[in-house]
């Protein structure tokens, strides 16, 4: 299922123009980074994949949608959507209960429910806590019950609006997981971030906004080595790719792989 | 006598069974710039927490052993008169926002208001706070319609022009874009060396790396390592421990498995990598 974003505008009532003509497809199955400074418009953007939001000027499709003509609870069987604050999500009194309740209204039959249920606890290594209540546990596995509720609707579109954010190294890693097991299942992955390096590392295509508009857009190694442009939106290149411009590499890297083998080409 | 001072500091939360603060040592002098690192769960936010008072005047529970900072101790004096001892800038902004005022400029000249600064002053103080941080144009907005980013620089603001003797920072970065991070490190760094003391919980090692005096190493409500960024940071103590550690240091080790890094220690800045490379 394709998205096609056609010269979108956007408007907030208080007269900030948060987007100022974004075209953009992205294609079933690609994996996409946002990147770029506070207030460049990122999470406006993806307000509108969903039904958040609706264009001030411009088009959004999900498919065949226009998502002016469906409600978000339509679009919610297309494009599933993890908040940055995962309490501004979650409200059910067990972690069961909670991620069961997007499948269930989406009106899958119960066994299927109850499937996509369990992988995307075991996914989120919350196979544990299913009896918790989300508020008695702490804020970076209310993040994975969050990321467990979006899965488990099984959208062929997944967004998540800083993933990282407040996240140890073991969290971070068991988030990158998830992105990899989708990636594999064939979904579509778009994921707003400040943290580059985790950026640089889990997407293959990477869009770099600022002020409304689309700044870069290509593959993460092309994009991520542009320093100076990148520093117009208050981004640096990833530190493995800082590290591999002062040696003198000619290429951008994105991951240590990337960068021992470089560094070996390099001494050879 | 150190200007922060924990003596065999032991604390439970209420209503828990383990510590979460377990006979911590701590000795910081005046105009340090200390960084707290662990994985989620260490006790990072507690000992925060601690610093600021709010253990055990908020939170309550079991608190053992002394908190002294300039000579006054917490189980001794009351939360307002802790307050120009030390000022916390929450993890999440949202919580730190005082709701009772509509614009950034009243809500940073809030806390002046409340300890009866003069209205001249206030303003001086608050304008100064503000271009320090830079977030003059946000002045007349409501700190509610405002981005986490911008949330997150009012409520770092609000407690800078507090001027407290030590600054308590929980993650205040988690929500900036990355220059956007590198320009706060700048002003808490210039506060440590203008002679306020900072004690900052903080997951992002390379920023850490390149700003703090020293690093604390925490896990499991105890200190496992307390030394240099350089020390801490390489350490391979930290290893499957849920750490995070710089992208430069980690695969500077791999090099050095492979021939490649032959420098004894290993790097946590750019710099270091650079230079330790450049001459394998």
């Amino acid at each position: 299922m394709n998205i096609e974003i056609s010269d979108l505008h956007f408007t907030y009532p208080s007269g900030v123009q948060a987007l100022r003509g974004i075209s953009l497809t992205i294609e079933a199955g690609e994996q996409v980074g946002i990147v770029g400074q506070n207030g460049a418009g990122k999470t406006t953007l993806v307000r509108h994949l969903n039904g958040l939001l609706h264009p001030t000027a411009g088009e959004v499709k999900i498919g065949d949608w226009d998502t002016r003509k469906y409600s978000v609870a339509k679009l919610a069987a297309r494009v599933g959507y993890v908040f940055q604050n995962p309490d501004d999500q979650l409200f059910s009194r067990d972690v069961r209960t909670e991620v069961a309740f997007g499948p269930k209204n989406l009106g899958y039959p119960k066994e299927q429910v109850e499937a996509l249920v369990s992988e995307a606890l075991e996914m989120t290594e919350l196979a544990d806590k299913t009896e918790a209540n989300p508020y008695d546990l702490s804020p970076t596995w209310r993040k994975m019950v969050a990321i467990a509720s979006v899965i488990a609707m099984d959208t062929p579109i997944v967004i998540f609006d800083e993933p990282t954010t407040g996240q140890d190294a073991a969290s971070v890693a068991r988030i990158a997981n998830v992105i990899r097991v989708l990636r594999e299942r064939g979904k579509t992955v778009i994921t707003i971030t400040h943290d580059i390096d985790f950026c640089a590392e889990n997407f293959e295509r990477v869009i770099a906004m600022s002020q409304g508009r689309i700044l870069l857009d290509g593959k993460a190694n092309d994009v991520l080595g542009q320093e100076e442009i990148l520093a117009a939106t208050y981004v640096d290149p990833p530190q493995l790719a800082r590290l591999g411009r002062r040696l003198g590499f000619k290429e951008t890297v994105r991951n240590e792989e990337e960068f021992l083998a470089a560094l070996k080409n390099m001494s050879a | 006598m150190a200007f922060v001072n924990l003596t065999n500091v032991t604390y439970k939360y209420p209503l828990t069974q383990t510590p979460a603060l377990q006979n911590i040592n701590l000795r910081v002098e005046e105009g340090e710039f200390v960084a707290l690192i662990g994985p989620n769960g260490a006790g990072k936010s507690t000992l925060c927490y601690t610093l600021a008072g709010f253990v055990p005047h908020f939170f309550k529970g079991e608190l053992t052993g002394s908190v002294e900072v300039a000579g006054m101790q917490t189980n001794q004096s009351s939360l307002h008169e802790w307050v120009l001892n030390a000022g916390l800038v929450f993890q999440n902004p949202f919580n730190q926002i005082s709701g009772a005022k509509y614009t950034v400029f009243e809500e940073i000249a809030f806390g002046l208001e409340n300890i009866g600064v003069p209205r001249d002053e206030m303003k001086v103080r608050v304008e100064e706070a503000m271009r320090l941080t830079g977030i003059s144009d946000l002045a007349d907005r409501s700190p509610y319609s405002l981005s986490g980013g911008q949330q997150q620089r009012v409520a770092l603001t609000s407690i800078l022009v507090m001027q407290p003797k030590v600054l308590v920072l929980d993650e205040p970065t988690s929500q900036l874009d990355p220059i956007g991070t590198r320009e706060v490190f700048g002003v808490i760094r210039t506060m440590a060396e203008r002679g306020m003391t900072v004690i900052m919980a903080e997951h992002k090692v390379e920023w850490i790396a390149n700003f703090a005096d020293r690093v604390i190493a925490l896990h499991e409500g105890q200190i496992l390592l307390d030394g240099t960024p350089r020390e801490v940071l390489t350490s391979d103590i930290l290893l499957d421990k849920g750490f995070g550690i710089s992208r430069y240091t980690s695969v500077a080790r791999r090099a050095r498995t492979l021939g490649l890094w032959k420098r004894e220690g290993l790097p946590v800045t750019l710099e270091e990598a650079a230079e330790g490379f450049k001459n394998a």
